[in-house]
């Protein structure tokens, strides 16, 4: 049969180009190993954060806001959980439904803030942010989330992603939560409405920003 | 697998020719048009080499080959879904479309074809030659011949083809 055989002598050219191209790699360490280096990472920011920061004031503020608490907690697991997403998802073999793992802790995330704000109603007195204050934080959020990403696209680059347009959007969660996680160090005050829409602005930016150049990124190495 | 990560290129050449027969079979079962498998087999052999280095041997290579080779009959499914929905069949326009590399103002044959096509489009039934003349020498749209004949655009069809099949004869017979 004709076609087969040219067929077969196709794959058969591919097939000594790729052995003739075979080169000795080093394997690459488990998916959970992978993203608690880059977390560590993020941990090593929040202590040198933590050392200029006004730690009294900070603690003070958690106390008195419980719902604080839980956001924070919703944040730094959305980080976690969309880490390890995304390197499970460099991996050409993995489920594209990693890329759920973190939504839980990002409802919490919301709710908590969202119950923030509510709170910032009900109780006069209130600290609320206006525009002016959380245009720092839009800028304190990008503004980290730019090393962040680039840091966890160049290890993700690494694996071989089939989705690189999922696996850099859910990179880009990561970052743009482990932001805003840091961001308590400098939070002087309760969630408005104000605050926690532009938040969700800043983290949605991130990872479309992250969607659009890191795509490309890994499929660079895809094609 | 774990040979070839360390370089070994007479395992690694075994395997690939193993996971050709493995690969196609994943496609067949995803649907892949039999004419397209070979060109699923290719782009897995390719993301395998170029992924080498993310397989962990602690788990199943068949399963692994056969993870790759699904998406990589899915991505070729969904680029030739696109093909195809951007063409369409016009067989028509297909047909008297013009072919820009063949010079204008000049006749594509000698004087004497001309002289022998213009005799065989006068030898045509009137409503045959009119459609001729109107949708191929004048290069007028359906639409256009229609509102100027006075004919529906399915007869201009019939009679346009009907055209070209007894010119095709004549002139095949004689040229």
């Amino acid at each position: 049969m004709a076609p087969t055989s040219q067929a077969q002598s196709r794959h058969e050219a591919v097939i000594l180009k790729l052995t003739a191209e075979l080169e000795p790699v080093r394997r690459l360490p488990p998916p959970g190993r992978r993203s608690l280096l880059w977390l560590s990472l993020v941990a090593a920011i929040a202590f040198t954060l933590a050392a200029v920061a006004d730690r009294p004031a900070v603690a003070a503020r958690l106390a008195a806001a419980p719902d604080m608490w839980l956001s924070l907690i919703g944040s730094a697991l959305t980080m976690v959980l969309a880490a390890v997403a995304a390197f499970e998802l460099s991996l050409p073999d993995r489920s594209e439904r990693w890329a759920l793992l973190p939504l839980p802790p990002a409802l919490l995330w919301l709710g908590a803030s969202g119950a923030g704000c509510l709170r910032a109603w009900l109780v006069p007195d209130t600290h609320a942010a206006d525009f002016n204050d959380t245009k720092d934080c839009l800028a304190f959020i990008l503004a980290l989330s730019v090393p962040l990403s680039a840091l966890l696209l160049g290890m993700l680059r690494r694996g071989h992603t089939l989705r690189p347009n999922l696996t850099a959007a859910v990179a880009g969660f990561a970052s743009a939560a482990a932001a805003a996680t840091l961001l308590v160090f400098f939070h002087p005050y309760d969630a408005s409405a104000t605050d926690v829409a532009v938040h969700v602005a800043a983290v949605t930016l991130v990872i479309f920003a992250n969607r659009a150049y890191g795509g490309r990124m890994l499929r660079a190495e895809v094609s | 697998m774990a040979a070839a990560q360390a370089g070994d290129r007479a395992a690694y050449e075994a395997l690939l020719r193993d996971c050709v027969g493995v690969i196609a079979g994943v496609a067949r079962r995803q649907g892949v048009p039999a004419d397209r498998i070979d060109d699923v087999v290719q782009d897995t052999l390719v993301t395998v080499h170029r992924a080498r280095q993310t397989y962990d041997p602690a788990r199943s290579f068949t399963a692994w080959l056969a993870v790759i080779a699904e998406r990589r009959a899915v991505d070729l499914l969904r680029k030739t879904g696109r093909h195809a929905v951007r063409e369409i069949h016009a067989p028509l326009a297909y047909e008297r479309h013009t072919d820009e590399s063949a010079g204008t103002g000049r006749s594509a044959f000698g004087p004497e074809a001309t002289r022998r096509l213009g005799e065989a489009v006068a030898d045509l039934p009137a409503r045959q030659r009119e459609a001729v003349q109107h949708l191929v020498l004048q290069e007028r749209s359906l639409a256009e011949t229609a509102a100027a004949t006075g004919r529906s655009t399915g007869s201009l069809k019939v009679n346009l083809h009907r055209a070209l099949k007894s010119l095709r004869a004549r002139l095949g017979q004689t040229g």
